[in-house]
C-alpha cells in the first residue's frame, strides 16, 4: 500500500472486537480514504470521513480512516475516499496534486464510493476556473464545469430534496462558495434546492440544482456543496455511500447513554431545520 | 459631567470630541457600552480624528485571530507599570469605531496628562489593520496568528493574513513582532524588514498546508515548517518560551531567561505573556519587570474569571474557533477531570456556520462530565457522539452549572460566552 498514516480520529470510539470470519481469520477493516486534509478541509470535512467510519463500527463492522497526506501515496484498494473543501490556492495545489495519483485514478475507474465536497467537487470535475481567470484541468470523474460565480458569495444554510434514488427526505447543509457549476450530459444533480429565491445558498447556480452525481461507471462519486459537515447533517446519504461500498447494513446499535434526541439524528429520524414538507421528490435526470 | 477642553486639538477635532462625549454619555446612561457610538459619532464629524487622538502616543497596535484582548491587556499592564499613560480598548471593540472611542475615553481621564510619555495599545480586528494602522503610525505591530474563523462572514483566512502583510509592509518604521510557528503569520510578519520573531511549538497547524508566499505545499517536520517550493521555512525566534518541568521560561534575543508565574491558565496565556514581554524589551522594559506585572493578572474581561456559586466555582472561557480550542484543550489538559459545559451558539457574530465543531479533538475531552448547551446544543451533541463522549443536553448553559457540584469550567464561543459572562455578573 503507501506510507500513509493510520488516523486515530476519532479516537474517542471504543473499537468493537475484530470479527472474524467463519473459519477465523480476522477481518480486515473498511478502509475510508481520507484525501489531503491539510489542504482540502476547511469546513469541518474530515468528519465526513470519521461519520462514515463510525457508523460501520456502529453496525459492528471494524472501519478505519486513513488519512493520505500531502507526501503519502493514495491508496488504490481503499473502499471510500473523502474529499473536502478549500482555498482556492489550496484547491489548485490539491487538484495538481491528485491529478497525477495512480491510485486515486484506479480507485475512481473501479467505482469507488466517493464524496467530494465544495473544492472536492470542482476538483474531480473537469475543469474549474479560479477568482484570478486561470483554467484548471480537473480530474473528470464528474461531469461538470464551475466558473467564477461573480457578486457575492453563495453562503447559508440551504434544504434540498434528494434526486438520487434510495435518498428520502431533504438534505441540508451550509453553503459557501464562489463558483457555479454547470452539468454535463454524463453528471445528474444530487438534489434540487426547496425554494432557491428564499435561501442563503444557491446550489450549483441558476436552476436550483445542488451537487453532481456521475452518471458513468457505477454512478458511485457523489459531489455537493453542501457542509456542515455533510455526512453529519445526513445520515442518510452516509448509509447510502456505505451501501455502496459494503453491501447491505446491519441495524445501527448507538453507544448507551447518549441523549434521545441526538440517537434520533444519528438514525436520521429527525432533522435540523423544520419547514419540511413532503412529497417535492423529483427523479434525477428529469 | 465635567468636560475638559482638548487641547492641542484642531477645532473640528475638538467638535468631534464633544459631539463623542454626549452621544456615549447617554448610551452609557441608557445601560449601553457605549464602546463604539463615541468613535462612530466623532469620525462623521471629522473623519481624521482617529489620527489627531493617536498623534502624540506610542502606538502598539496587537491583531491576529485568537488572543488579542488578552495580550492586549498583557501589553498594557506591562508598559502602564512604567508611569506610563495607557490607552487601551479593554472592552474588545477592535474596529476603528472602538479605537476612536477608547482614545476618547482616554483623554477624558487623562485630564491633561496625555502627552509625549503616553502609550496607546489597541487590539485590531485582522481586516481593519491596514486602516488603522495608516491612522495611527503605530511603533509596534503584533501578529499574534492567523487561522480559520468565521469563514462565512470574514471569507478566506490567507487572504486576511495577506491584507495584513500589505499593512505591515506599508509601515516599516514599525517593530512587528510575529509568531514564527505559525506560518500564515510568519507570512505576513516576513514582509516586515526586521521583524521580532516569538516562538514556541503550537498544536494548531489546520491553515498551514499552502506557502503564504508562493502557493507551493508547506511541510511539517516536528515544529518546524518549510515551503517545498520556494523555501520559506519557520524563522527562528528572537522570543522562545520554554516549557520544563511545570516551570515556563522566556529566552531574549540577548540571552536574558525570565520566569513566568502567571495567574492565567495554559500554555496560551504563557504565549501570549511572552509577546507582552517582547513588546515591552522593545519600548524599555526589563523583561523581568514585565513578568512582575503580570503576575497578578487574573482575569481579561472576564475570560478565565471564576466565579463562585452555591455548592462550587464556574470558570469561564471563551473559544470560538478551532485553533482557540486547542489552546483551551491544552489548558484543560493540564488540570483534574471537571466537569466541563460547552456553550456554542451561531449568532452573527459568531459565523452562522458550525461546521468548525468537526476540527475541534472533543475526543480529548472524554474523562471529563460533558454538557452540551447553547442554541447549537443539537449539533455539539452529534458530535460529541461522533467523538465518543459521553454528555448531557441542557438547555441553559449557566443553568446546567449551577446544576453542577464542584469546580466547573464552562466554555462559551463568542456570544455564548458574553451571554454566560452577564448572567454570572
Amino acid at each position: 500500500m503507501s506510507d500513509a498514516r493510520v488516523a486515530t480520529f476519532p479516537e474517542g470510539i471504543p473499537m468493537s472486537p475484530v470479527p472474524t470470519s467463519p473459519a477465523g481469520d480476522a477481518v480486515d477493516p473498511v478502509t475510508v480514504v481520507l484525501l489531503l486534509p491539510e489542504v482540502l478541509g476547511t469546513y469541518g470535512d474530515a468528519g465526513n470521513a470519521a461519520v462514515l467510519a463510525t457508523r460501520l463500527r456502529w453496525r459492528g463492522i471494524p472501519a478505519r480512516v486513513l488519512t493520505v497526506g500531502w507526501t503519502d501515496a493514495v491508496p488504490a484498494d481503499g473502499d471510500l475516499y473523502v474529499l473536502g473543501g478549500g482555498e482556492d490556492a489550496a484547491q489548485v495545489l490539491a487538484c495538481d496534486r491528485l491529478r497525477d495519483s495512480i491510485g486515486l485514478r484506479r480507485a475512481l475507474d473501479r467505482g469507488a464510493p466517493t464524496l467530494a465536497v465544495c473544492a472536492g467537487l470542482q476538483v474531480l470535475g473537469t475543469s474549474f476556473t479560479i477568482a484570478d481567470g486561470t483554467r484548471v484541468a480537473g480530474l473528470g470523474a464528474l461531469d461538470l464545469e464551475t466558473r467564477p460565480g461573480g457578486g457575492p458569495r453563495r453562503i447559508g444554510d440551504v434544504v434540498a430534496d434528494p434526486l438520487l434514488e434510495g435518498l428520502d427526505g431533504p438534505l441540508e447543509g451550509f453553503e459557501n462558495h464562489g463558483g457555479l457549476t454547470e452539468l454535463g450530459p454524463d453528471a445528474a444533480p444530487l438534489a434540487r434546492l426547496r425554494e432557491p429565491a428564499r435561501q442563503g445558498g444557491a446550489g450549483n447556480g441558476p436552476g436550483g440544482l445542488e451537487g453532481a452525481v456521475s452518471d458513468r461507471g457505477h454512478g458511485n462519486v457523489v459531489g455537493t456543496y453542501l457542509h456542515g459537515p455533510v455526512l453529519a447533517r445526513n445520515p442518510v446519504l452516509a448509509d447510502l455511500l456505505l451501501t455502496r461500498a459494503v453491501g447491505e447494513l446491519p441495524p445501527l446499535v448507538l453507544p448507551e447513554g447518549l441523549p434521545t434526541a441526538t440517537a434520533e439524528r444519528l438514525r436520521g429520524r429527525r432533522r435540523v431545520c423544520g419547514d419540511v414538507r413532503s412529497g417535492a421528490r423529483r427523479r434525477a435526470g428529469a | 459631567m465635567t468636560l475638559r477642553r482638548p487641547a492641542r486639538l484642531p477645532v473640528r477635532a475638538r467638535a468631534a470630541v464633544v459631539a463623542a462625549r454626549v452621544v456615549s454619555g447617554a448610551a452609557r446612561r441608557a445601560g449601553r457600552h457605549g464602546s463604539v457610538i463615541g468613535g462612530r459619532v466623532a469620525t462623521m464629524v471629522d473623519r481624521r480624528v482617529l489620527a489627531r487622538l493617536a498623534a502624540e502616543r506610542t502606538v502598539v497596535l496587537v491583531t491576529g485571530t485568537n488572543g488579542k484582548t488578552t495580550t492586549t491587556s498583557m501589553i498594557a499592564r506591562v508598559l502602564g507599570g512604567a508611569g506610563h499613560e495607557v490607552a487601551t480598548n479593554h472592552l474588545g471593540a477592535n474596529m476603528p469605531d472602538g479605537i476612536t472611542t477608547a482614545l476618547l475615553d482616554a483623554l477624558a481621564s487623562s485630564a491633561g496628562t496625555a502627552g509625549s510619555g503616553s502609550v496607546a495599545v489597541m487590539e485590531v480586528d485582522e481586516s481593519y489593520l491596514g486602516e488603522v494602522a495608516a491612522a495611527t503610525d503605530p511603533r509596534v505591530i503584533v501578529l499574534l496568528n492567523f487561522s480559520r474563523d468565521q469563514l462565512d462572514r470574514v471569507g478566506e483566512v490567507r487572504t486576511v493574513a495577506r491584507r495584513v502583510g500589505d499593512a505591515v509592509a506599508a509601515h516599516p518604521t514599525a517593530r512587528v513582532v510575529a509568531f514564527a510557528d505559525d506560518v500564515l503569520c510568519a507570512g505576513a510578519g516576513f514582509s516586515a524588514a526586521a521583524p521580532l520573531w516569538v516562538s514556541s511549538p503550537s498544536r494548531w497547524n489546520g491553515d498551514a498546508g499552502v506557502c503564504p508566499r508562493c502557493d507551493g505545499p508547506v511541510e511539517h517536520a516536528g515544529v518546524r515548517w518549510a515551503c517545498s517550493a520556494c523555501g520559506l521555512a519557520r524563522p527562528d525566534g528572537d522570543w522562545t518560551l520554554v516549557e520544563e518541568g511545570g516551570t515556563a521560561t522566556v529566552r531574549g534575543p540577548d540571552g536574558t531567561a525570565t520566569t513566568l508565574d502567571l495567574q492565567l491558565p495554559g500554555h496560551v496565556n504563557r504565549l501570549n505573556a511572552t509577546f507582552a514581554l517582547a513588546v515591552g524589551a522593545e519600548l524599555g522594559v526589563e523583561p523581568a519587570v514585565a513578568a512582575g506585572r503580570l503576575r497578578d493578572l487574573a482575569q481579561v474581561g472576564g475570560r478565565y474569571r471564576t466565579v463562585t456559586r452555591p455548592g462550587g466555582t464556574t470558570r469561564l472561557l471563551l473559544a470560538k474557533n478551532p485553533a482557540g480550542w486547542a489552546q483551551v484543550l491544552d489548558l484543560l489538559d493540564e488540570g483534574p477531570a471537571r466537569p466541563v459545559v460547552v456553550a456554542v451558539n451561531s449568532r452573527e457574530a459568531d459565523g452562522r456556520d458550525v461546521s468548525w465543531l468537526w476540527d475541534v479533538e472533543f475526543e480529548r475531552l472524554a474523562r471529563h462530565p460533558l454538557v452540551a448547551a447553547g442554541e447549537r446544543a443539537a449539533d455539539l451533541s452529534v458530535r460529541l457522539a461522533y467523538a465518543g463522549v459521553g454528555h448531557r443536553l441542557a438547555d441553559d448553559a449557566v443553568a446546567a452549572t449551577r446544576d453542577t457540584v464542584g469546580d466547573v469550567d464552562l466554555v462559551g464561543n463568542y456570544t455564548a460566552f458574553h451571554d454566560a459572562t452577564r448572567a454570572l455578573t
